[in-house]
């Protein structure tokens, strides 16, 4: 599944890295605190958080994952969306809860992290 | 930025940002519409191609294809003229537009060739699939060439430079509760190790551990340094502070023990598993500090 591909089967609004939704993604992290998806989450997943602050993108791009899926309504600042632009991070957003997303996620063939 | 590509991806980006007239061809063979069917054979035959524009007075007119000719040879007029049995109604595209719309038209249609004009409708260039092909391996290949060349330079250090040891010494000042810029150090690091060409499990491990040292910096100190020193067979992580010093340091190193304000829990840090995960990635890790004077984390991995 593409990142593209994860954004319209789940209607999530693209508010960054639009230019590379073309990641393939085949597992996904979710966790709010940041020490757990540096040491869980592995490279090329999506992250899944209610977190949507700057740092975000910076463990995104440390990790190289594929994308943030930003749920709970919650909106990143500019500074968050430049960032993200700047490091070809895609963030996306849900107005669902976490575990809806993950749920839907898992729907679409996407696992945990190994 | 990212690390390189796989190509398929960045391909499919490519479609996406190349513009026409970077992958067109600009030398165009026409014919003229009083040229004969027969003129139009030789045309095709011997430039090996499946269809060419129409031209008259420097004016795109219309399309002739192998398609109109096998039909011409099948009623016996080849004697006829282009100007009579060309395709009129005209698919063109501009310049600056896209490749990803001329991907759409080729796979909705199945043209074989699409002309390409100016504003004034001259034609200034053709497209074919395989024109777009060229146009994204070569692209790639530019790309993959640059990153390459970096590498490449970056990775000969070791070896150009002589001495009984060589090391690279990598230093970045970290301001206290500065969140926006917070992970700027391990990040560069990170590149510069993609760089010099070490596996990229020793970088995400030193980049793990480099941003969590780098974090305690920025939520818990009053300002310090992260310095990495990279030799061909080891690289170092120090983060050292000013202040204020860890006062039960055995406690600090409790997995889920954490001195960090709520509000900056609140943005998903202090799990209190820096020091925990900082040592499941680091070979050695040693850990001095004292109240009032500062704080000195030192790292080492192994690359041998």
């Amino acid at each position: 599944m593409t990142v593209q591909e994860i954004a319209s089967a789940l209607s999530l609004e693209v508010f960054a890295g639009a230019d590379h939704l073309s990641s393939s993604v085949t597992e996904g992290y979710a966790s709010d605190l940041l020490s757990c998806v540096l040491a869980g989450a592995s490279d090329g997943s999506v992250w899944v958080t209610l977190q949507a602050h700057v740092n975000v993108v910076a463990v995104a791009a440390l990790l190289n994952l594929s994308c943030v899926i930003v749920t709970e309504g919650r909106r990143p600042n500019q500074e968050c969306q430049v960032k993200a632009n700047e490091n070809g991070i895609p963030i996306l957003l849900s107005n669902e809860s976490t575990f809806t997303v993950v749920s839907q996620l898992v729907q679409l063939g996407i696992g945990g992290c190994k | 930025m990212k690390a390189m590509p796989t190509d398929i991806t960045r391909a499919q980006e490519l479609v996406y940002e190349l513009k026409i007239e970077q992958v067109m061809t600009r030398e165009v063979i026409t014919i003229a519409p009083d040229s004969s069917m027969g003129d139009l054979k030789e045309l095709l035959r011997v430039n090996r191609i499946g269809g060419v524009p129409v031209v008259e007075d420097g004016a795109l007119v219309g399309i002739i294809t192998m398609e109109n000719l096998i039909k011409a040879m099948e009623t016996g007029e080849l004697s006829a003229i282009v100007g009579d049995k060309m395709t009129t109604k005209l698919q063109t595209m501009r310049a600056n537009d896209s490749v990803i719309a001329a991907v759409s038209l080729f796979g909705q249609f199945g043209y074989g060739r699409l002309p390409v004009v100016d504003g004034e409708g001259g034609l200034v260039g053709i497209l074919t699939p395989s024109d777009i092909v060229r146009g994204l391996l070569r692209q790639i290949e530019v790309e993959w060439h640059a990153e390459e060349i970096r590498r490449y330079r970056a990775r000969h250090i070791f070896e150009d430079i002589e001495s009984d040891q060589t090391g690279l010494i990598l230093r970045y000042r970290v301001k206290a509760h500065d969140f926006s810029r917070g992970g700027e150090a391990s990040a560069k690091i990170k590149r510069a190790l993609e760089r010099l060409g070490a596996h990229p499990r020793i970088v995400r491990r030193v980049a793990v551990a480099a941003y969590e040292a780098e974090m305690n910096l920025v939520i818990h100190s009053h300002g310090g340094e992260i310095i990495a020193e990279i030799c061909p067979e080891r690289i170092e992580v120090t983060a050292v502070d000013r202040g204020p010093g860890i006062a039960d340091v055995e406690k600090a190193l409790e997995p889920g023990y954490s001195t960090a304000a709520a509000w900056v829990r609140e943005l998903g840090f202090g799990a209190g598993m820096g020091f925990t995960d900082i040592r499941a990635c680091a070979d050695q890790m040693k850990l001095n500090s004292e109240v009032g004077v500062g704080t000195r984390l030192e790292l080492c991995f192994s690359l041998r």
